[in-house]
């Protein structure tokens, strides 16, 4: 059956029309994704030698990266800003995806489309727009000292790691209502009613059956989050100074200033390889929900 | 007696609490961005209060750069390239899911949702080593590959979306009637797919124009309006230009969003009514 999809027989004809079919989507699309992921794989085990391509697989990148500290501690600094950034994001998106799905009404529409529209305008310039509100000679401090706060502008705003939470917070922050609204949307409006029937009060109503029923947009309000953060070097080098460089900022760096491509590539294996375990955490997580439910 | 209620009526209360903290919410989402047009118009080199008076002198400075131009040129070119191209494999593989299902055609479908499981730094260095192992380099055939990977997951999933939606009836009516497949997709299955199209079109359209990430590596002698943008950042002078630009891009990306949304909520309405 999932060979012969409809009643009718598949001649040469449909054959030749079915293969060409999946030739842009599968060469185009899917195969320069999966030849690019191998490439890196390999040159991440190559010495940097100059040549992309050529004999001698070693595995020294990754002993270097596993002994130097530096590694290290800008990866556990890149979980904990990007974990920070993700709590913000989705604690603060919840009530709007809550909001959406019950008690939106006729307004649902457009608030959907505001919450949404976001998503779609330039995200350097979004990065941008929060250096100028930090900057010492910026917004905050032009207002703080204006209203007489401050008696002379702080320097305390821009190029901390607090810049970088607060402005991937902002960046980042639709995406989480989506996928949340999605998962409020599709449960039945009758289990607030069971609820009721059954003497429940509101807080237990939301915390034993509304939170357990968006539990999987959650998680996937998680996951949007977490990875464009956690490999973010845009937001660091504009308003994160040098306390908080990121692993995005160190990828970066090997394939521009210190021009070490396999080091990167390894790199970027690691961090591959730490989304991997971070999705697979969260994947248990929803498994032993839905067995818990 | 509370449950005797309708529905509609019981969560009203709490309602009102969430709707001024969704305004709110909407209020500080904006607030940042509202900024750079806000001080585009500003007289003074400097993002600060108070405003010093209303010029439109950094967009009549945009008109004579350059600059500028090369890289909204560069910009369009790309975007249009790539969103086609991300276009026409999202409706060949949300086909394929849908009409052709086999075990291959779920893993491609898995295969292009991928770009959204890596952060952009690492798409943008895989391809960046595809193009120098390949021999083109960073250049607009580099960026064109990029874009379409980073467009490929929305377009995939508006078409995917589109495509599930119809009636399984209807192709099975046409190749009843005798059809060949070819036929029926282009006869039956792509005028009904028009609507999700566009929106895919402009969506991918979008991404690309407005994408910094991946263009960063992948940019050659010819940056995108993001990269050029990135460059001007670090002179102070350039910053109210940067302002006026920025002001461009945003108004371009929210006329093309409401576009695409207005295209595709129309595109729903036919399917209701058909």
């Amino acid at each position: 059956m999932p060979f012969a999809p409809s009643s009718q027989k598949t001649g040469l004809n449909g054959w030749l029309f079915r293969a060409l079919m999946l030739v842009p989507g599968g060469l185009l699309g899917c195969g320069l994704i999966v030849f690019s992921l191998g490439l890196l794989v390999f040159l991440s085990l190559r010495h940097n030698d100059g040549s992309l391509l050529g004999v001698g697989l070693t595995l020294d990148n990754f002993v270097t990266l596993a002994q130097d500290p530096l590694y290290a501690r800008v990866a556990g600094r890149s979980l904990v800003i990007a974990g920070l950034v993700t709590a913000a994001t989705v604690l603060t998106a919840y009530p709007v995806a809550y909001f959406l799905a019950f008690h939106a009404g006729r307004y649902r529409a457009i608030i959907l489309f505001l919450v949404t529209l976001p998503f779609w305008t330039s995200y350097l310039l979004r990065v941008f727009a929060w250096k100028i509100v930090l900057a010492y000679n910026g917004v905050l401090n032009s207002f703080l000292t204006g209203t007489g706060i401050l008696s002379s502008p702080s320097l305390a705003f821009l190029n901390t790691p607090a810049a970088v939470v607060v402005t991937l917070a902002h960046a980042y922050a639709p995406f989480a209502i989506l996928p949340i609204f999605t998962a409020l949307e599709s449960m039945p409006r009758s289990l607030f009613e069971a609820a009721a029937d059954l003497g429940a009060p509101p807080f237990a109503t939301f915390r034993r059956v509304v939170l357990p029923y968006s539990i999987k947009g959650v998680l996937a309000a998680v996951t949007v989050v977490f990875i464009p953060t956690v490999g973010d070097y845009v937001t660091p080098a504009l308003v994160g100074g040098p306390n908080s460089i990121m692993i995005g900022s160190l990828i970066q760096v090997q394939f521009g200033r210190a021009n070490d491509w396999p080091f990167g590539a390894a790199l970027s294996v690691a961090v591959m390889v730490l989304i991997a375990f971070v999705i697979g955490l969260l994947r248990q997580a929803d498994r032993r929900g839905e067995k818990a439910a | 007696m509370k449950t005797l209620l309708p529905f509609y009526k019981k969560p009203l209360s709490p309602g009102v609490g969430l709707g001024v903290y969704v305004g709110l919410y909407l209020f500080f989402l904006y607030l940042p961005v509202c900024l750079i047009p806000l001080f585009s118009f500003n007289d003074s080199i400097q993002a600060a209060f108070p405003l010093k008076g209303f010029t439109l002198n950094w967009y009549r400075a945009l008109l004579h750069n350059d600059g500028v131009r090369r890289a909204l040129l560069t910009s369009l070119e790309v975007g249009s390239v790539s969103a086609f191209l991300a276009t026409l494999c999202g409706l060949t593989l949300a086909y394929a899911r849908v009409f052709m299902r086999s075990r291959l055609t779920t893993l491609l479908s898995g295969l292009c949702q991928l770009p959204l499981l890596i952060p952009g730094v690492i798409v943008g260095i895989a391809m960046l080593i595809v193009v120098n192992v390949i021999g083109v380099g960073p250049s607009r055939v580099a960026l064109v590959c990029g874009h379409m990977l980073v467009g490929l997951p929305t377009t995939f999933m508006i078409l995917h979306g589109r495509l599930a939606g119809l009636s399984r009836s209807i192709p099975e009516a046409a190749q009843d009637l005798g059809a060949r497949e070819w036929t029926t997709f282009a006869r039956i299955i792509l005028p009904l797919a028009i609507p999700a199209l566009g929106s895919a079109f402009m969506l991918a359209f979008l991404t690309s124009f407005d994408e910094f990430i991946i263009a960063f590596f992948l940019t050659g002698s010819e940056p995108t309006l993001p990269v050029y943008i990135w460059g001007q950042l670090r002179f102070p002078r350039s910053l109210p230009l940067v302002m006026a630009l920025g002001s461009l891009i945003l108004a371009v990306s929210i006329v093309i969003a409401a576009a695409s949304e207005f295209i595709r909520r129309r595109g729903k309405m036919t399917e209701r009514q058909a």
